[in-house]
């Protein structure tokens, strides 16, 4: 099958050089290949497994704790501005 | 051809509470930058979410008081997409399976003949999701600064049906569900602190076409009346392309308020694709037919039940009852105040008109104001005793508002109470004709505007003091004789 | 007597007369000595080694830790060039309990890049060795946690497991290692590959050293939400040598063709040891078996292609400066993530897209119920599966590289757990001989001698949700049976 690596790796955020695209191209789709199998596989009326566990209503309190995380995530943050972290200019682009 | 708009609204509500809804975290609005966040709000790796139980009681409670079908089952999802106020790249929302499904809301709408009619705006859901970060991009020139103090903080998302018809009625959807989710004491919905944000879905069609047409979307309001202005901008856009043979382009627009149009946000990037998918951190909840009905029976009255009553049972207009109701602690003074013994049509005047303009002025929310129901009553039974004038009881009510006094007590300390001495009254009367010849003579001339120059001028005399019915009576008599 | 040699077991009483520094120092050295070949350790200082005067019930001897299970202040980068250099600023749940419980957080282990491998080649940092035979994998992706066992270089160490990264390296180095029930043992911390089917469990070189870091490591955490509330049973209890009456199943989908005969033949004979002490042996069948491992790189791939997006040079790890948002994302992801972690990002947001979604993902999902459900028959005949836990033993560095399909079928016994949440344990249980060359150079081993080396051979067994008691007890048995654990790799 062909693997619509492209769309999927803009989707991703990955920039792929044009041989990773074939090399990686290729593996994908023999592994969606392979996966067709599970076509052969009756699921009608079989309900889809999210959790294994048959856990149910998980819940906390509403009470506040503070954390020093935040000062700890900035001394290592990869750009920092004072109590912020800073990311390069957000283009909207046509 | 006629073209009629198709509007839905999508609003977002802070739900009230302490901590945030994945994390312990505090929703407290304007602390330092990033100061409230831990491993979990700040999409830390390896650290997992566990669901305030608060934020899904109160998503549960708005559902039912907007008549949701509230799910037996529910979970979360993950919808997935690159942003830099998203420190996961994914923000955990309901998407399969929210916690309310279909409910409605009933706004009060003026009919083509100017009646007030009651009209259904239909709910599609209202489902639990977490907030973003916020970006800073202003005096930065070259990026952008990130606060995740905002980012997991409980919203709900309510999405409306496209029910709406007109800028008008969008107003007055936002003005109801404002009124209920305030009144069960859910949310803020200050827009001012972003604890009600909106988003409108705005189509224009062919009056009598059932198709919708190609709708854009409009972010960036930041107040109702915003909400109702870029909705009639949209309305005439799209109208007027849509008659000029030209086509609607699907997409998100923002308005500008100063220049007082939307303008497109010409992203092209890749069509949104989110990967939804069931939250694998988070188990999936049940809840039982006794956990939701305990929640319904802590439900006040909703405004639109008061509202009636208040037609109904206190004789109130539509459009007084409507008011009184916006606010909860507004229709809950004017109850006290009633209850203390004041009529309701006097009380509803007094609070409309005159109370709720000093706490404008001054600012204040009513329950902080001086003046306690029961005194609002004080004076109101003043007035309808003729003690004292409506222009004084308004005096006095400054005063009360200022001092926190009664009524009685600033009426006695000043002594304002009203002249009704006829005998007084009659040489105030005298001195007034004596003194405005030409308001007598353009009076006996046919003009009737110069009897409130005399009236006037006799209060003047009296300061104020007078009961103005004795000396309209009194005057006609000497005027006329 | 080199104390690197003890069992944990032996160490803690040893520490509990005479302090940990001795064991501290004697494993600082052999480390030291043995990492520049095995590279199992990411990151090891001796200088550094903290010790816990804690009084617990490790009496502060070494245990070490795999990359992706974050320790406060310490950098965690899960082999990746995109986290180099980022330090966690807070402890995994299991850091806090083994820190009360008095462990010396010993090293961080080298792992497949993300957790996504079965050899440990797609560390960003170097592959780890296998201690038996150094130009074979240890696998993966606990790799180095099972290679530094092996060799002596810790006493026993964390891994996680998201379709066999616990147990296959365990079984290619010839060490004990558990994954415990889906929920037994707080994720949080660890960080996430497939979220439904991560779990950190211990790899030891005994059964009653799994046992002991098993109960410290186990319990409800209130931070983890899919974290079992269930009762943790003392383990060590399970130790009894004892298996009269246990019913063991055998499943018939386990061995099959391209399974490697010495490896069919040590589990089969653990099968005869087993009816030897008393227990009973049947065949049971696991239908789906064979769509585990498609079901496995849809599902969990999935999960992980979300999991990696957090990953994008905003907060922390790498950022590869560029000229605007956008352009900072793909430099960073291309630059920071290897070829396994971009092949699986991929196929994991392929699977989730729209339109692709309920042929592929809500297909896995259901097919997942099925091989549950596979488990639970097959439970209700027996108490304990025995399997092979690879159907090879370790292979050449290199080997399987340049197929990724073949390498993900090797994990076909493994997976299963994972879907089905089940515990699941390898213990070695043989060896097989091949042509190879043996020593490190270092010590009195002379290197690169021709001639054989042995390759260790791992059985599986699993059990009902929550009953790692049964595993315990029949590795255990096994184990004190035939005495496989004395044998060391010769370094």
């Amino acid at each position: 099958m062909e693997f619509q690596i492209d769309k999927v790796a803009e989707l991703a955020r990955l920039n792929l050089k044009p041989e990773e695209k074939t090399r990686l191209g290729k593996d994908l789709g023999a592994i969606l290949d392979y996966a067709q199998k599970l076509n052969t596989l009756d699921t009608a009326n079989v309900a889809p497994t999210s959790h294994v566990l048959n856990l149910e209503n998980v819940f906390r309190a509403d009470e506040v704790k503070t954390s020093n995380a935040a000062e700890k995530a900035l001394e290592h943050a990869p750009h920092r501005d004072g109590d912020f972290f800073k990311v390069p200019k957000i283009v909207q682009r046509d | 051809m006629q073209y009629e708009p198709v509007i839905g609204l999508e609003v977002h509500v802070q739900l009230k509470t302490k901590s945030k809804l994945f994390c312990a975290c505090s929703t407290e609005f304007g602390a330092g930058g990033n100061k409230h966040t831990c491993p979990v709000c700040l999409g830390w790796p390896g650290s997992l979410p566990v669901v305030n139980e608060a934020a899904l009681k109160l998503a549960i409670r708005a559902g039912l008081a907007l008549s949701c079908q509230v799910a037996e089952r529910l979970q979360f999802d993950r919808k997935n997409y690159f942003y830099p106020d998203l420190p996961k790249a994914y923000q955990i929302s309901q998407y399969a399976m929210p916690v309310n499904g279909k409910g409605e809301l009933l706004i009060e709408t003026k009919g083509s003949d100017g009646t007030v009619v009651e009209k259904k705006i239909g709910i599609t859901r209202a489902h639990l999701e977490e907030d973003a970060g916020k970006l800073l991009h202003e005096g930065i020139p070259d990026g952008s600064l990130v606060d995740y103090n905002r980012g997991g903080i409980p919203l709900l998302e309510i999405v409306s049906e496209p029910d709406i018809r007109s800028p008008q009625e969008a107003y007055e959807y936002l003005t109801a569900l404002k009124a209920v989710l305030q009144c069960i004491e859910v949310s803020d919905c200050d827009m001012e602190k972003g604890s009600l944000r909106c988003d409108a879905n705005v189509s224009v069609r062919p009056t009598g076409q059932e198709k919708f047409g190609t709708k854009a979307e409009i972010k960036n309001l930041n107040s109702f009346k915003m909400v109702a202005k870029a909705i009639q901008y949209e309305i005439d856009r799209q109208t007027e392309l849509v008659a000029g043979g030209e086509k609607v382009v699907q997409e998100t627009r923002l308005w500008n308020d100063a220049k007082g149009v939307t303008f497109s946000m010409r992203s092209k990037e890749e069509a949104h694709d989110y990967r939804y998918f069931p939250e694998p951190d988070l188990v999936p909840f049940t809840l039982s037919k006794e956990t939701v009905a305990a929640i319904r029976k802590t439900l006040p009255e909703l405004p639109r039940a008061r509202a009636k009553r208040f037609i109904r049972d206190l004789g109130l207009t539509e459009y007084d009852a409507c008011v009184l109701v916006q606010e909860k602690r507004t229709a809950e003074f004017f109850e006290a105040c009633v209850a203390a013994g004041a009529g309701a049509r006097a009380a509803s005047k007094w609070i409309l008109n005159e109370l709720l303009a000093i706490l404008n002025e001054k600012n204040i929310a009513i329950e902080d104001c001086l003046v306690k129901p029961d005194a609002l009553a004080g004076l109101i039974r003043l007035v309808e005793g003729q003690t004292i004038n409506n222009t004084t009881a308004k005096a006095v009510l400054l005063d009360m508002a200022a001092t926190g006094k009664a009524a009685e007590a600033i009426v006695k300390e000043k002594s304002l109470a009203q002249v009704a001495d006829a005998g007084l009254i009659e040489r105030a009367v005298d001195k007034a004709l004596a003194a405005n010849p030409a308001s007598v003579a353009d009076f006996k001339a046919g003009k009737q505007k110069a009897l409130g120059a005399l009236v006037g001028a006799v209060m003047k005399e009296t300061q104020d003091k007078a009961n103005p019915k004795t000396v309209n009576e009194i005057l006609l008599k000497k005027l006329s004789s | 007597m080199d104390l690197t040699q003890l069992t944990l077991k032996e160490a803690i009483d040893l520490a509990k007369k005479d302090g940990a520094q001795p064991l501290l120092d004697a494993f600082s050295k052999r480390a030291q000595a043995l990492n520049p070949k095995i590279n199992a350790f990411l990151r090891f200082d001796p200088a550094k080694v903290e010790k816990n005067t804690e009084p617990g019930s490790l009496h502060g001897v070494p245990v070490s830790i795999k990359d992706n299970i974050c320790i406060d202040g310490r950098e965690v980068t899960c082999a990746s060039r995109i986290l180099a250099g980022h330090v966690a600023p807070y402890n995994a749940t299991v850091i806090e309990k083994l820190k009360k419980a008095g462990a010396a957080l010993f090293g961080q282990c080298n792992m497949d890049e993300f957790a996504f491998g079965s050899s440990c080649e797609t560390s960003a940092f170097g592959p780890c060795k296998n201690p038996w035979d150094l130009t074979r994998v240890p696998g993966g992706s606990s790799g180095g946690s099972a290679a530094a066992v092996a060799a002596d270089m810790t006493l026993a160490a964390l891994g996680s497991d998201t379709g066999g990264s616990i147990r296959q390296p365990a079984a290619l180095c010839g060490v004990v290692g558990l994954k415990p029930t889906y929920g037994r043992v707080s994720r949080y911390g660890l960080i996430a590959f497939g979220s439904s089917f991560d779990q950190i469990g211990p790899l030891t070189k005994t059964v009653e050293d799994a046992a002991i870091l098993t109960n410290i490591i186990s319990g409800h955490d209130p931070k983890d939400s899919t974290s079992a509330s269930q009762n943790v049973p003392d383990f060590t209890q399970a130790l009894q040598r004892d298996v009269e009456g246990l019913r063991i199943g055998l499943p018939k989908e386990y061995f099959i063709e391209g399974i490697d005969p010495e490896v069919e033949k040590s589990v089969r004979q653990a099968a005869e040891v087993y009816r030897k002490l008393g227990a009973t042996i049947k065949t049971v069948s696991l239908p789906h078996t064979e769509h585990s491992v498609a079901v496995y790189y849809i599902v969990a791939v999935a999960e992980a292609s979300s999991n990696l997006g957090r990953f994008d040079g905003v907060e922390y790890g790498l950022r590869v400066p560029a000229k605007d948002l956008r352009e900072m994302y793909f430099e960073t992801r291309d630059q920071g993530f290897g070829q396994e972690a971009k092949r699986r990002i991929l196929l994991g947001t392929f699977v989730l897209s729209a339109g692709y979604y309920e042929a592929y993902y809500l297909k896995g999902q259901k097919v997942r119920t099925l091989i549950r459900q596979d488990f639970e028959k097959a439970f209700r005949e027996v108490d304990v599966i025995l399997s092979p836990t690879s159907p090879t033993p370790a292979f050449k560095i290199g080997e399987k590289t340049a197929d990724p399909l073949a390498m993900y079928l090797s994990d076909i016994f493994t997976i299963p757990a994972n879907h089905a949440g089940i515990p699941a344990m390898s213990v070695p249980c043989g060896f097989k001989t091949v042509p190879g060359t043996m020593g490190t150079g270092s010590g009195t081993c002379p290197a690169g001698v021709p001639g054989t080396v042995e390759l260790p051979i791992g059985m599986q067994l699993m059990a009902r949700p929550f009953d790692e008691a049964s595993l315990f007890r029949a590795g255990y048995a096994f184990e004190q049976e035939v005495g496989i654990y004395k044998k060391k790799p010769k370094l």
